[in-house]
């Protein structure tokens, strides 16, 4: 993992003991809320319905288990012993009191953790392939890079006022874990034809309420030059951005507005400009320096089959069931990536509890060389755990109520926190997914529908991903009932798409019975089990599922 | 702190009005009470019926966000019930009584 140097542990106390002497200035009255709101958002701190919201970044989703500690201690000691981990793989705090919050971030500083850029209209925290390091169809670690791009961006004064909020996401294998073409920047580490490391470089894709599919401006950007090429961007962007109207405002309006050709002849353009002064051409030592930080644990040499682990899986169904469904293939053999869903059936989605936190430490300390990932699908992984330690592994996780084998199925269902919590929101989603999780719960009718993302929003900012589900539900207020709005045939993989919405919405009564009709017309026409919900979405398109749900196509 | 949500609010007639902001130095939820002061209870807050009335509640949350009590004071519309004051908004309700979702038994000292 990276370690925070001098510089870094300077700059972060800094912006506490700056953020501190605001607080008391604050409540002082000696600012006022108009004068503070812009200085709190720059912190990660919200107003939410019920009390203050601080955001912590994780950045590219790594944690260590001293970090995952701190957390469960902020939980514990200052909220309500709960915190919710979300989509930019950071977690939020729903109930802190604004007096407490400089005791906090120094609380956070102490493990090298901030809330930094976690709101405002700057880069945000720079997101990656939760199993990144560890995957065994990875080309390369994408995280150095990620690395090297949030220390860059970093209070950049150039890119601290941007014309809106702007999302950086980074993968380094074929199959898309972090939705890259869905944010404002997506890269994908690759090799060239000489086996040289580059970039494909996306710009420009985006979710809210103009759901667009990022344009690929360049096949391969040599890594050396990922700073000076995202700085290009972040210009192009900066310059002719709108400032007019904050929902125009995002990359995408502006790639859209002025044609992907055109963009991306302004891109290169300024690119060319950027690499006059050398600056920012990122040397092949400093990148290996930051690259160190990430160098894989050393795993001795496993068995890429483990008999203890066959032998437990023949004794337990749920273990066999686990291991199947939660356990990905490692580049080194014999060890496995383990998600652990905080998903279990009508539970809330992304939350842990203080307990549940403070456990997923210890286990990620005894079996994962004491690192954890959050992935932007709202659950947890631990990258590095030897088959062997499987049995025990789970064991430890049905202890804290996380044992359920269902990533990828129906009941792994990503949500906003909705109008439960959310300011913003127009709708609640997180009764909606316990519905839906309760529904679909028997682990025997999630294995028959298979690989399904369900995905919920409280509002059309989609901070629920519901654009990109396989099924996607987006809450709205129609003179003050809750609807529901169905959307199909979404993806936020390598073959993404934006959902297709279905027809009217569903009371929120009426929208679990909608899902369930949507889902038995899938079991009904898929030509078998190979066929998932999202193939067989594209080969018929709507009209049997508008059939189903209204009675007409 | 918990009450079932009603639904169909907005369709309803607000039969009178409070006023509602939330703490600034924690961030809690709170109301105008009839002796001026802030509780986090609905149902001790002042009703406040009539145009004058409702003007006056609102230049009270005003006084108190430039005292650094309260911040961001708004109008609510609330119908009164046999159990005390309801807010017509489900997002009123929300923020009267709490988080709707149903809680994780494995989850600790949730409030």
């Amino acid at each position: 993992m990276y370690r925070y140097d001098e510089f870094d542990h300077g700059f972060v106390k800094a912006r506490v003991a700056q953020f501190r002497d605001q607080v008391e200035r604050r409540l002082s009255g000696e600012l006022t809320e108009e004068q503070f709101k812009p200085l709190r958002l720059m912190n990660g701190v919200y107003l939410q319905l019920h009390a203050y919201m601080l955001r912590i970044s994780v950045p590219y989703g790594t944690l260590s288990s001293r970090q995952m500690r701190m957390l469960a201690h902020i939980a514990r000691t200052y909220d309500r012993g709960y915190g919710h981990f979300t989509t930019r793989q950071n977690i939020q705090f729903n109930w802190p009191a604004l007096k407490d919050i400089p005791a906090i971030l120094d609380d956070l500083a102490s493990v090298e953790m901030h809330a930094l850029q976690s709101s405002g209209n700057c880069i945000r925290n720079v997101t990656a392939d939760h199993f990144a390091g560890a995957a065994a169809d990875e080309v390369a670690d994408p995280r150095p890079y990620a690395e090297i791009l949030r220390q860059w961006s970093s209070v950049h004064p150039e890119f601290s006022y941007l014309p809106r909020k702007f999302k950086l996401a980074l993968i380094g294998a074929e199959e898309d874990r972090a939705a890259i073409q869905f944010h404002d920047i997506g890269l994908q580490l690759k090799r060239d034809d000489a086996g040289a490391l580059g970039f494909a470089v996306y710009v420009g894709g985006g979710q809210g309420r103009t759901p667009m599919i990022a344009h690929k401006v360049r096949d391969f950007l040599p890594e050396q030059d990922l700073l000076a090429y995202v700085e290009a961007i972040m210009r192009v962007y900066n310059l002719n951005g709108r400032r007019d109207n904050k929902y125009k405002a995002r990359i995408k309006i502006l790639v859209h507005e002025t044609g992907a050709e055109e963009i991306t002849r302004q891109i290169e353009a300024e690119f060319q400009e950027v690499l006059k002064t050398d600056i920012l051409r990122l040397p092949e030592e400093e990148i290996r320096r930051i690259a160190a930080y990430f160098a894989p644990p050393a795993l001795p040499d496993r068995p890429a089959r483990s008999s203890a682990l066959e032998a437990a899986r023949a004794d337990s169904r749920d273990l066999a069931e686990f291991v199947d469904r939660n356990v990905t293939a490692h580049k080194i053999s014999g060890y496995g990536l383990v998600t652990i869903s905080l998903k279990p059936v009508g539970g809330v989605p992304g939350d842990a509890s203080d307990l549940q936190m403070e456990a997923i430490a210890d286990l990620a300390e005894r079996y994962s060389h004491s690192e954890i990932r959050v992935s932007h699908e709202q659950n947890l992984v631990l990258p590095h755990v030897a088959l062997d330690d499987l049995p025990a592994l789970y064991a430890g996780l049905k202890e804290i109520g996380l044992a359920d084998g269902n990533a990828g199925l129906v009941t792994d269902i990503i949500c906003c926190p909705g109008l439960d919590y959310c300011a913003l929101a127009n709708a609640r989603s997180i009764p909606v997914a316990q519905e839906l999780s309760r529904r679909f719960g028997a682990p025997e009718r999630q294995k028959e529908i298979g690989e399904l993302k369900i995905k919920i929003s409280g509002c059309i900012n989609a901070c629920g991903h519901h654009h990109a589900g396989h099924i996607g539900l987006l809450g709205v207020d129609r003179k003050g009932e809750e609807v529901y709005q169905i959307t199909l045939g979404g993806s936020g993989d390598e073959t993404a798409a934006v959902g297709t919405l279905i027809g009217p919405g569903f009371a929120s009564e009426d929208v679990g019975g909608a899902v369930e009709t949507v889902v038995d017309t899938y079991l009904k026409l898929r030509e078998g089990p190979q066929e998932s919900f999202l193939a067989a979405v594209r080969r018929v398109g709507q009209k049997p599922f508008k059939e189903a749900l209204y009675g007409t196509a | 702190m918990s009450a079932p949500i009603q639904k169909s609010g907005a369709k309803t007639r607000a039969e009178t009005q409070v006023v509602t902001a939330n703490r600034l130095d924690d961030g809690v939820v709170v109301y105008l009470d009839p002796s001026g002061g802030w509780t986090e209870r609905l149902d001790r807050a002042a009703p406040l019926a009539g145009p004058a009335a409702l003007a006056a509640g609102l230049d009270a949350g005003k006084r108190a966000e430039a005292q650094q009590i309260v911040v961001e004071s708004y109008a609510i519309d609330v119908a009164r019930e046999a159990a005390g004051l309801r807010p017509l908004r489900l997002r009123e309700q929300i923020r009267a009584f709490g988080p709707t979702v149903l809680q994780d038994p494995s989850s600790t000292a949730r409030a």
